[in-house]
């Protein structure tokens, strides 16, 4: 590995096996993408579950994240409806986390000696699912490169162990690394292939459906069903008499892509929004109490 | 004397939160030691990215020792009191002393030494340090801004061995790891050795950490910044942009600061400077920099990084620039949307799902309240009442656009660009492709760029062109002002419209659900709303009672905001004296005398204007020898007056002259006060107050020679109340000027 990015930077590939292998050596577990669209990779169970409860844990994955209004047909340099974020969450954060991260910089060819690395004032919130931290966003050269941030509560609840979560922006991360300005030129691996070849038709066809092509009823009568799918879920026990957490947040995920898609639609008026959001943070906490709730008596 | 050093060293530190880290870890440990009998020669905090440091000169050893009497209840008391002190003492009840019936408790201990007390301090200090937020992290249950990292404590060059929730702080050589040592720092995280390093007291630790990258103190990160930023600016011919906000933010941001010129794409130089500067602050925190020969912004900024690069900061220059074109492509984005025509009427119809406050209704609601006043107030001000109106229900537009949404502060500044561009403002007069672009299910997809039908350029019918519309441009662009102190005072007679019914209708609403603020809070800036109304109306001479302009404001409200006309004249008067307050605190500013402001107000004007005459006016007139004197024999009169009034009622009505026997001093007065009424009379008819308190001055003389030779108490009935009435209608006079009674001295 080399640590000059200008001799041969990495690709776009590259770049993830190369933070896999950094955080794997820390002892993370590498996870796979969870299969259910979410907008954030906080939003895996991996993380936002995991952060519950007393119990130790270490991840890291790739998670492709899904931002309907963010669409912009492929015309836009910096702005994709779906792109990718590596995950880290550290439970409970290890004294040298700082350190750690610093580490994976230099691990894909940023040296802090020539770049300005930055911790700037960020504090963490996603309002639909009731989290909360205290972090800083990583600046490379004025660019956020990635958001630190330790998390202090989950789906409303207060988390008994501090866990530090890493979010890195894998293609600007890249498109620093690479010294590229438009997303679709990276280099996507080491044989000629870029990121345009292999996202921008996803991109246009994508946008066309995210801004004028889901069917608004459906898609608010999905919303409703998965709604009432996730009490009815968490009032039902499995083999071990316990809620079917898992299963009912999946769910909840999934009104929360369905609510993306109807924003980007325009459908969503704006007196409903809070209202929406708030439905959907409830289903949330639920969740996350039900899910608290096993984790302690487990541990 | 022993010096203390204390560094409470963590991951990254808000930049905003710092300078009152410092301020509270100063005040917190003061307050401590001195509890504790400890007194010093200097106490300094120092905050940084990193760090907050304490050091404290002049310490004695140890606490002085104790011996003293105290003095406790009589051996009579209750039980509770008796208790009360024990507590208090710390003693039993046969170790108290018994004299002349009164306890008395002998305290004397031996002082304790200071590193004792400082160790407490700094575990009670740390537990209950005042962050705006705090954290947990780890598994621990401790509270900081941020993860502490270390502490160090020396007292006396030697280290204050403490513990805090696992934080040990002992002797570097006992310690196993020798990370958490007490009197170990480290420098900055890439710059020097990137080792720990003990140090010996201030100056060692000051010095080392200097070698190490670390400028402890903001002034000097500020100073080195300054300082280099505009050499960096000079050696180019360019001058920087001073902020001193964003150089405080980025003397937080950077232990080692170190600032680079680099360089904009200059095709984004025709984006509104406004613009450009925010984009560069507000997203990256760069300094402009403009061209010194013609003020315009050059196509460059200084970011300061915190780093001193190998390559002379090369690379990182141009990172940054890179990152700056993309935000500003962002931002020509925006600028180019929302200079589309049709683009106020879609606005305008955003506002009405905008809640502007839950009891006050939608934006859209406000901006129609603001026109109907803008309308009323305009003939006072000189301005068009239909271009009034129009201008109001335009200023707030700007609010739904792309680049307001991105920069809040650009509010009004946008509006007033976009009001400039050449196409109708009104696309409902215009009636074309407007709504078409409106009434999209998609609005955002107009945001993309796909572009949207709204792009065709439509010819302007409208009348409003040329003047007409820079008038109104500027009156949406100022309407805000003044927005502080600081701030200058519009005075084109359209902006003055449209900015009074702004405030007007803030504080008329905000009164009228009872928002009022209390002692420091002000979340609505009801108070710089009240100033800017009170500036606005001085300053450009409107003549205006306050009473009508408020009164016409709550009409625009619901009645469900007040409970019936009763409560609405409650707040009428809550309102005009929140606005004499407002007055009273600019007219002190300007060296007043505040007591003049009440006497004013006390007649019941709301005519700022003629309120600030009169104050004036009685200022000078009270700093004569006339006007001191008559002041005096005001007093008199009214205290004559009060106290007769006790023994029953006084009399009131003509004043008799030419009884047998009068003093001459009574009649020459009554012919006095007859003569000053008239004067006075037809001096405020005109509002000549100068005028008016000449003709008070004349009573002067014989108000002094008349309580010289007269004695009001006569034996004689007829000839008490012939005085009374005298001296009734002497206050009555000069109250038509003012309410003396409230006049000091």
């Amino acid at each position: 590995m080399t640590s000059d990015p200008q001799k041969s930077p990495l690709s776009f590939q590259d770049l993830i096996l190369t933070l896999q292998r950094y955080w794997g050596d820390q002892g993370c577990a590498l996870l796979q993408p969870y299969d259910i669209e979410v907008g954030a990779g906080t939003l895996h169970p991996a993380t936002v579950l995991r952060a519950l409860g007393p119990r130790p844990w270490k991840a890291a994955y790739v998670q492709p994240s899904r931002r309907p209004g963010d669409g912009r047909y492929g015309e836009n340099p910096n702005r994709l409806q779906h792109y990718y974020q590596f995950q880290v969450i550290l439970k409970p954060n290890p004294d040298d986390l700082q350190a750690l991260y610093l580490g994976s910089l230099e691990a894909i060819g940023i040296d802090p000696k020539l770049h300005d690395i930055r911790f700037v004032e960020d504090d963490w919130e996603n309002p639909t699912v009731g989290a909360w931290g205290l972090g800083w966003e990583v600046w490379c050269d004025g660019m956020e490169v990635t958001q630190f941030t330790y998390f202090q509560g989950v789906g409303g609840i207060e988390v008994d162990v501090v866990s530090g979560e890493l979010t890195y922006g894998l293609e600007r991360l890249a498109m620093y690394v690479q010294g590229v300005d438009n997303v679709y030129d990276l280099r996507f691996n080491n044989d000629g292939l870029t990121y345009g070849e292999v996202f921008l038709e996803n991109e246009r066809q994508q946008s066309e459906a995210n801004f004028h092509g889901y069917d608004v009823d459906g898609l608010k009568r999905r919303f409703e069903d998965m709604v009432a799918e996730v009490s009815r879920l968490l009032a039902m026990t499995g083999p071990q008499g316990q809620a079917l957490v898992l299963p009912a947040y999946d769910q909840v995920l999934k009104a929360s892509h369905l609510f993306n898609l109807m924003d980007a639609r325009g459908a969503i008026a704006v007196a409903e929004r809070q209202s929406y959001i708030g439905r959907i943070r409830d289903l949330c906490k639920a969740c996350a109490l039900a899910y608290v709730e096993q984790e302690r008596n487990a541990a | 004397m022993p010096q203390l050093l204390l560094e409470i060293l963590s991951e990254e530190i808000p930049a905003r939160m710092q300078a009152q880290g410092a301020r509270d870890l100063e005040r917190m440990v003061g307050e401590r030691l001195k509890a504790a009998g400890l007194t010093w020669d200097a106490m300094t905090a120092y905050a940084g990215p990193r760090r907050l440091t304490l050091v404290v000169e002049g310490l004695p050893a140890a606490t002085p020792d104790r011996d003293e009497e105290l003095k406790g209840p009589k051996t009579s008391a209750p039980d509770q009191a008796v208790e009360g002190f024990l507590r208090k003492t710390g003693l039993t009840r046969d170790a108290l002393e018994e004299r002349d019936g009164v306890l008395f408790a002998r305290i004397s201990q031996k002082g304790r030494e200071t590193p004792q007390v400082v160790a407490e301090t700094v575990d009670a200090v740390i537990r209950a340090f005042p962050w705006p937020k705090s954290m947990r992290w780890g598994s621990g249950t401790l509270r900081w801004v941020r993860p502490i990292k270390r502490i160090l404590a020396l007292f006396d060059g030697r280290v204050v061995p403490f513990a805090v929730d696992g934080i040990a702080s002992a002797a570097s050589s006992e310690a196993v790891s020798g990370l958490k040592s007490g009197d170990v720092t480290e420098g900055h995280r890439f710059l020097g050795s990137v080792a720990p390093f003990t140090v010996r007291d201030f100056a060692d630790y000051r010095q080392k950490l200097e070698r190490e990258f670390v400028l402890i103190d903001a002034a000097d990160r500020r100073l080195r910044i300054l300082e280099a930023a505009k050499a960096a600016c000079a050696a180019k011919g360019l001058a920087l942009v001073d902020d001193d906000g964003l150089l405080d933010e980025v003397a937080g941001l950077a232990e080692w600061p170190t600032p680079i010129l680099g360089d904009m794409d200059p095709q984004f130089l025709d984006l509104p400077p406004e613009v450009v500067r925010l984009s560069m602050k507000v997203h990256q925190k760069y300094f402009a920099v403009r061209d010194p020969a013609t003020h315009a912004l050059a196509p460059h900024f200084v970011v300061v990084a915190n780093v001193e690069a190998s390559d002379g900061g090369k690379a990182l220059a141009a990172g940054n620039s890179r990152v700056l074109s993309a935000r500003l492509n962002d931002a020509r984005f925006f600028w180019d949307e929302d200079r589309k025509a049709g683009n106020f009427d879609a606005w305008l119809k955003k506002l009405q799902g905008v809640t502007f406050h839950a009891k006050l209704g939608t934006m859209h609601d406000r901006v129609e309240r603001i026109a109907a006043l803008a309308r009323e107030i305009a003939p006072l001000v000189g301005a068009d009442p239909d271009e009034a109106y129009e201008a109001a229900r335009l200023a707030k537009a700007d609010l739904a656009s792309g680049m307001v949404g991105e920069f809040p502060e650009l509010q009004g500044v946008m509006g007033g660009y976009y009001a400039r561009e050449p196409f109708p403002l009104e696309g409902g007069r215009a009636g074309l492709g407007v709504e078409a672009s409106t009434t999209s299910a998609a609005p955002d997809v107009s945001n993309t760029e796909r572009g949207s039908p709204a792009a065709t350029p439509i010819p302007d019918p409208s009348p409003l062109q040329g003047e007409g519309r820079d008038r109104m441009a500027d009156a949406i662009r100022d309407h805000y002002k003044p927005q502080g102190p600081a701030d200058t005072v519009p005075t084109a007679p359209l902006t003055v419209a449209v900015a009074l019914a702004d405030k007007l209708d803030t504080l008329v609403g905000f009164f009228a659900i009872d928002e009022k603020p209390t002692g420091s809070k002000d979340p609505f800036a009801l108070r710089r709303a009240a100033l800017g109304v009170i500036r606005l109306v001085l300053e450009n001479d409107v003549r205006a009672r306050l009473r009508d302009l408020t009164a016409t404001q709550a009409d625009q409200y619901p009645r469900r905001l007040g409970d019936g006309d009763a409560a609405g004249a409650a707040e009428d008067i809550e309102l005009l004296l929140f606005f004499a307050d407002r007055l009273k605190v600019l007219l002190r500013d300007q060296g007043q005398r505040h007591d003049l402001v009440d006497a004013v107000f006390a007649l019941g004007d709301d005519d700022l204007v003629r309120i600030v005459r009169r104050v004036e006016a009685l200022g000078a007139f009270l700093a004569t020898d006339d006007g001191a004197n008559l002041l005096a024999g005001y007093k008199r009169a009214s205290n004559i007056l009060r106290a007769e009034a006790r023994k029953g009622d006084i009399p009131e009505g003509m004043v008799e002259t030419g009884l047998p026997g009068q003093p001459e001093a009574e009649t020459t007065l009554a012919f006095a006060v007859a003569a000053a009424r008239t004067a006075v009379d037809e001096a405020l008819a005109r509002e000549d107050f100068a005028a008016a308190m000449t003709a008070l001055a004349r009573l002067r003389a014989p108000v002094d020679a008349f309580f010289e030779e007269v004695l009001v108490n006569s034996d004689v009935p007829a000839e008490r109340d012939n005085r009374l009435k005298l001296l009734g209608q002497v206050r009555a006079v000069m109250g038509q000027v003012a309410d003396f009674g409230q006049i000091a001295g």
